[in-house]
């Protein structure tokens, strides 16, 4: 859909654009994602750098070209973060403990009740069954809301298209894989098996079990299972998940949460508000007619 | 004497029966092996069976209790204390090539112990790297494995690379 187009549409849709939305919001309560949903149990301490999940991923989803080989190392000097030409990206976190350097792949989380699908308006994101957040870009305008109401700053933009720029981000391989049942392409090829498919529950199990197992290897502490609501991809660490670039300020409610309250009062507003004030002003004002009418006469003498 | 030499040869017969197993397991113990299971983006490797006999000494450190050598990990002692050796000894016995088939996890989910054994490749790399980065082994990928053509196109690499690839670096940000 053509930005302008949608503009049209906009401007013809009105207010009841905003409140389908906010009946949306109040539909939602708290979902812990679905029962059979999949999930990804990302294990830092075994990761190694190789960068292998960053040229898979390039390859399932036909990205173009990269800028540098895959088994170019030059890249850690730098902290990235996906783009429309990379849905995933490692970086490297020098943190001082014994045994070297950190890597942490990043990508879409898919979180059980997404920031993105909440924020966007003309409803391109699904949170599908399989837990995948995908996305309709033939509905995408273009606005960028997912990207600032990400709590993770995912997705990534085609600031290279002119005509018809998009989100584009992870999407777990849905089309290709998830949907039948496979593991993402990054899983697949990774060497040393940091990426651990599954089912969320299954991984949250085996997740404690190798903190319980052993706990000098581990901080006590799955990433994502409760954060922002619960995510599909999980994470182990060695260290100190803030040491290593995640955000531990952000609490368990979902983004939904924060917004929730006040959406619902917009349908509200717009419909009872106006009624509701009419009432009172005829209400205060039924009396007054006759006064008003004789201040008017007072006020119109000489 | 006839019941003598019957009961001898027979004894013999018997203890052939209990050492043989043993004897086969010595033989075929290879001393190299060919690993392939990235044979789509990398040359096979040469895997020196002997050599890493001699250094390891210990069987039960790669092949944890199935080679019937006590395991050491408390963890493992709990139930394999007195298990013995098993049928195989290959780690593709339990270290499956496809970790993440809709049939192992359907498996996994049923198991209350053992689901978390690493896949094929995932035991091989683990297993090896980690030991070689306590050992001072190699533990470059290039080191074991030499990326093949189809590895180079994968990685954007060697005869693949990217034009630009030595100049500007332009990654990073969006």
């Amino acid at each position: 859909m053509k930005r302008r187009d949608f503009l049209k549409g906009c401007m013809a849709c009105g207010a009841a654009a905003t409140l389908g939305v906010s009946q949306k919001a109040w539909g939602i309560g708290s979902f812990e994602g679905y029962p059979e949903g999949m999930g990804v149990l990302v294990d830092l301490t075994r990761c190694v750098g190789c960068r292998s999940c960053e040229a898979a991923c390039n390859k399932e989803q036909q990205l173009p070209a990269p800028d540098a080989p895959f088994d170019d190392k030059s890249v850690f000097e730098e902290k990235r973060r996906p783009t429309e030409k990379a849905y995933t990206v490692v970086n490297r976190y020098e943190t001082g403990k014994e045994g070297g350097p950190v890597f942490r792949k990043v990508q879409c989380n898919h979180c059980n009740e997404p920031a993105c699908l909440t924020s966007c308006f003309v409803n391109a994101y699904t949170k599908t069954k399989e837990g995948a957040v995908i996305y309709n870009s033939k509905v995408c305008v273009g606005c960028r809301n997912c990207m600032i109401a990400c709590p993770f700053n995912v997705p990534g933009y085609s600031y290279s298209s002119a005509l018809n720029p998009v989100v584009k981000k992870c999407i777990f391989c849905y089309d290709t894989r998830l949907k039948y049942g496979k593991p993402p392409a990054c899983v697949e090829i990774c060497p040393q098996q940091v990426l651990t498919f599954g089912h969320r529950n299954d991984l949250l199990k085996i997740g404690r079990d190798r903190i319980r197992e052993k706990p000098e290897r581990y901080v006590d502490h799955i990433y994502g299972e409760k954060e922002v609501g619960g995510t599909s991809w999980l994470y182990l660490a060695g260290v100190d998940f803030d040491k290593v670039g995640f955000d531990t300020t952000m609490g368990n409610e979902p983004i939904i949460s924060n917004v929730k309250d006040f959406l619902g009062i917009v349908p509200m507003v717009l419909t009872i508000w106006p009624a509701l004030f009419t009432g009172f002003h005829l209400l205060a004002t039924k009396n007054k007619n006759h006064e008003d009418g004789h201040s008017e006469q007072e006020d119109s003498k000489p | 004497m006839y019941a003598v030499r019957t009961w001898l040869i027979g004894g013999l017969f018997m203890l052939a029966l209990f050492t043989s197993p043993a004897d086969s397991s010595a033989k075929t113990t290879p001393d190299t092996l060919e690993l392939d299971v990235l044979v789509n983006l990398y040359d096979k490797v040469k895997f020196n069976h002997a050599k890493h006999i001699m250094l390891v000494k210990d069987c039960a450190d790669c092949h944890h209790h199935t080679a019937g050598t006590l395991a050491q990990n408390p963890n493992c002692v709990r139930c394999h204390k007195n298990s013995g050796a098993t049928a195989s000894v290959a780690c593709r016995s339990c270290h499956i090539a496809q970790p993440f088939s809709a049939a192992a996890l359907r498996e996994k989910s049923r198991t209350a112990y053992h689901n978390d054994i690493p896949g094929l490749k995932g035991a091989y790399h683990q297993a090896c790297s980690g030991c070689h980065q306590k050992m001072g082994g190699p533990t470059g990928c290039e080191d074991c494995h030499k990326r093949n053509k189809k590895g180079d196109a994968f990685f954007s690499a060697g005869a693949y690379a990217p034009p630009q690839s030595h100049g500007e670096k332009k990654h990073g940000g969006h």
